[in-house]
C-alpha cells in the first residue's frame, strides 16, 4: 500500500539532491563570511529537516499519513518547505525591523555629534 | 617596563550596580591601570556609574552584544597604542585582584593572550549539569582544534599583547565571542595559555543566559566552529 500511493523514487532523489544543494550553498555562504552565523541557522535547519524528508521515504509517507495527505505524500515537502519559508521570511522582518530602528538611532546620533562639534568649533574661534 | 601602556576593558549592560565597585576595584589594584567601560546601549546609570567611578566610557547607542561592545573596547585600545589589554566582565563576576596571574604569562612573553579558567583551579564553581555538559563539550572540542587543553572556553577574563589586540581589533567573533576567539587565536599562531583563576557570583542582577539562549548559543557556536575548521584567516600576520 505505501509503495502503491509512496513517494515516487525520481521526487526523492531530486528533492534531495535540491535540499542538499541548499545546505551546501549556505554552507558556503558562512565561510566566506557573506552570511553570518546568526542569520544562517535557520536556512541550516531548512536544509537539514528538506534533506531528512526528501531521503527518507518511509518517514515521508508515515508523516503524510499523520497529516492525512493521501495520493501524494511529496505534498509534505511542499508543506514543510513553505513553513520554513515563511518562518525565515518572518525572522527576516523583525531583522529589517531592528536594523531602521538602529539606522534612526544612528542618523539621530550623528546630527547631535556634528552640532556638538560645529558648537565646540564655534566656541574655539 | 615602566612605559609600558595598559588598559582594561570592561563590557557593561545594565550594570549600573556593579560597574561602580569593578572599576573601583581594577583602579585599587593598579593605579597606573587605564579603564575603559563599553556600556553597549545601557538603559539604566551604568554611563554616569562608570564615569563616576574614573573610567573613560565608550557609549555604544543602542545593544551589539558582548562581542560587539568587547570590540570596540579593543578598537579603542589599539587605536591609542596600548601594549597589554586585559579584559574583564562590567558584572563583578571578575576579581580584580585575580589579574596578575593572568597578565603574567602575557607579560613575560610566553602567551600572546592567557585566559582566566574557572575549571583549572582548585575552586570549584556551581552551575547547572546541563551548563556543565555544554561547557566540557565546548572545552573537549576547542582542545580538539587547538591540539592543547583547554578548560574554560567562554571565560571573558583575558590579558593579551598588542598582537592578539591587533588580531581583535579586525575581527572579532560577534554575540558570544570567546569560544570561537579561542581557536581564532589559535589558528592565526598567536600562543594561548589558561590560567586558573577564582571567580564570584553575580551579586545584582541576573545572567543574560536564559535556556533558549543556550540553545541558539550550543548551535551557532558549533556552526561556527565546524564552518571555522573550512575558513582561511583572513587577517594576515602584522609585518615588522
Amino acid at each position: 500500500m505505501i509503495l502503491a500511493e509512496g513517494t515516487p523514487l525520481k521526487v526523492s532523489l531530486a528533492a534531495t539532491a535540491a535540499s542538499l544543494v541548499l545546505v551546501l550553498v549556505v554552507f558556503e555562504l558562512i565561510r566566506s563570511r557573506r552570511l553570518r552565523e546568526r542569520y544562517a541557522l535557520l536556512w541550516l535547519l531548512t536544509g537539514i529537516v528538506l534533506v531528512v524528508l526528501s531521503a527518507w521515504r518511509g518517514g515521508l509517507n508515515t508523516i503524510a499519513g499523520w497529516l492525512g495527505v493521501r495520493g501524494y505524500p511529496p505534498a509534505v515537502l511542499f508543506a514543510v518547505g513553505l513553513m520554513f519559508v515563511i518562518l525565515v521570511l518572518l525572522h527576516y522582518s523583525t531583522v529589517i525591523s531592528r536594523l531602521s530602528d538602529q539606522n534612526t538611532i544612528l542618523a539621530q546620533r550623528l546630527a547631535l555629534l556634528e552640532a556638538k562639534l560645529n558648537e565646540s568649533r564655534e566656541g574655539r574661534s | 617596563m615602566s612605559a609600558e601602556r595598559r588598559i582594561a576593558v570592561v563590557p557593561a549592560y545594565n550594570e549600573e550596580r556593579n560597574i561602580a565597585r569593578v572599576v573601583g576595584e581594577l583602579r585599587d589594584f593598579d593605579p597606573a591601570l587605564d579603564v575603559v567601560v563599553v556600556s553597549d546601549g545601557s538603559l539604566d546609570g551604568t554611563v554616569a556609574a562608570a564615569e563616576a567611578a574614573g573610567a573613560r566610557v565608550l557609549q555604544l547607542p543602542f545593544n551589539l552584544g558582548i562581542g560587539g561592545a568587547v570590540q570596540t573596547g579593543f578598537k579603542y585600545a589599539w587605536e591609542h597604542g596600548y601594549d597589554l589589554v586585559v579584559r574583564c566582565d562590567g558584572d563583578g563576576q571578575h576579581i580584580p585582584a585575580e589579574l596578575p596571574k593572568v597578565i603574567a604569562p602575557v607579560e613575560a612573553g610566553e602567551a600572546d593572550i592567557a585566559v582566566g579558567s574557572r575549571f583549572t583551579g582548585d575552586e570549584s564553581y556551581r552551575s547547572s549539569a546541563s551548563r556543565r555538559v555544554g561547557i566540557r563539550l565546548l572545552a573537549w572540542i576547542v582542545s580538539a582544534i587547538a591540539h592543547q587543553r583547554v578548560t574554560d572556553t567562554t571565560s571573558g577574563f583575558q590579558a593579551m599583547n598588542r598582537r592578539a589586540l591587533r588580531l581583535f581589533a579586525i575581527d572579532y567573533p560577534h554575540d558570544y565571542p570567546e569560544v570561537e576567539g579561542m581557536v581564532m587565536t589559535i589558528k592565526h599562531q598567536l600562543t594561548l595559555t589558561e590560567v586558573p583563576v577564582k571567580m564570584r557570583e553575580r551579586e545584582h542582577g541576573s545572567s543574560s543566559i536564559t535556556t533558549l539562549r543556550s540553545i541558539y548559543y550550543m548551535a551557532k557556536v558549533l556552526t561556527a566552529l565546524f564552518v571555522g575548521l573550512f575558513r582561511r584567516n583572513i587577517v594576515p600576520a602584522e609585518e615588522t
